[in-house]
């Protein structure tokens, strides 16, 4: 199945859990946070929520900035 | 002289808060920061294989500095909701500098989204430090929303013009009753200085140190700014005459 990870169409297995992408997009294990279709998923849920077919996903960390 | 910043209930014994975009790296910006004495740092959120990513946490953590998320880049208030939820949930804190632009050229705040948006927050629990336009108006009404701070632009962002419209910061701080802070358009220490004499809590600036040419050292007078601006107006400037009056006596 498909989703887009942070903007990239990406080919995932049937299952695929946010944690899953979150080791994917190679994020640090800190100061990380994760929507899914434009909603926050919790860091308790990563493990058991599962990316759906079509699913937009962005892993998001902080920067410089402001 | 004991002065503290109060913000929604916690205590600053700075007035300057800083941003980190614009340093040459993070060591430039770790000199900076330890210089400006800051004790509040803004942080941006960013997609994880965006480049520029750093170890700006780490370095805010070793410090010591409380990180301040900010909405930047959002252009509505859906957009600028999410990306605080993200920032609550990747970095643990429910503070936020709320940034709603409308525009590129001039990354003027969206009045529109920005009181809608700083409702919303509120509403879910943030702690809301909204970047405005220096309209008097808008400010009373994101008081008025539950905002902890209001934070009027001096310029745009970035162009170190300085305070282009004192009155209306002046007209801001005299009727607030959440700190004011002046964010954006400070240029070099007399702008800060001056921010502090209008009767502002606070300044926040990041590239008219992170881009000097000398940033630790620009830090370094940015603290001194605004503590003098600060003392001067605690202190009360006399009135401006327009004819001279001698301070010796006379012959």
């Amino acid at each position: 199945m498909k989703a887009r990870v942070n903007g990239t169409s990406r080919d995932l297995a049937d299952g695929t859990s946010v944690a899953a992408v979150v080791s994917l997009v190679g994020a640090p294990d800190k100061g990380v946070a994760v929507a899914l279709d434009g909603a926050v998923v919790p860091r308790a849920l990563w493990e058991k929520t599962i990316v759906p077919d079509g699913g937009v996903v962005e892993v998001l960390t902080a920067v410089q900035g402001g | 002289m004991d002065d503290p910043l109060i913000i929604a209930g916690r205590e600053f014994r700075s007035r300057l808060i800083t941003g980190t975009g614009g340093a040459a790296n993070l060591s430039v910006l770790e000199r900076a920061l330890v210089a400006s004495g800051t004790e509040l740092t803004t942080v941006a959120m960013r997609r994880v294989d965006s480049a520029g990513q750093t170890g700006v946490l780490e370095l805010l953590r070793r410090l010591g500095i409380d990180v301040l998320p900010n909405t930047a880049g959002c252009r509505t208030s859906a957009e600028a909701v999410l990306t605080a939820q993200l920032a609550r949930e990747a970095l643990e804190t429910n503070w936020v500098k709320l940034e709603v632009v409308h525009d590129e050229e001039t990354l003027l705040p969206d009045p529109v989204e920005l009181l809608d948006a700083a409702e919303r927050l509120v509403d879910d629990g943030f702690v809301v430090l909204p970047y405005t336009n220096d309209d008097p108006v808008l400010a009373r009404k994101l008081e008025d929303v539950g905002c902890a701070t209001v934070m009027p632009l001096g310029s745009p962002i970035g162009t170190g013009l300085g305070i282009r419209n004192p009155h209306n910061i002046e007209l801001i701080t005299s009727r607030a009753s959440v700190p004011v802070v002046l964010d954006a358009g400070i240029g070099t220490a007399s702008d800060a200085a001056l921010a502090m004499e209008l009767g502002c809590s606070a300044v926040l600036l990041a590239t008219a140190v992170t881009r000097a040419q000398d940033p630790e050292r620009m830090a370094a007078a940015m603290r001194c700014a605004v503590e003098g601006g600060r003392l001067a107006r605690l202190a009360g400037r006399i009135p401006q005459r327009f004819w001279a009056q001698a301070s010796s006596p006379g012959l």
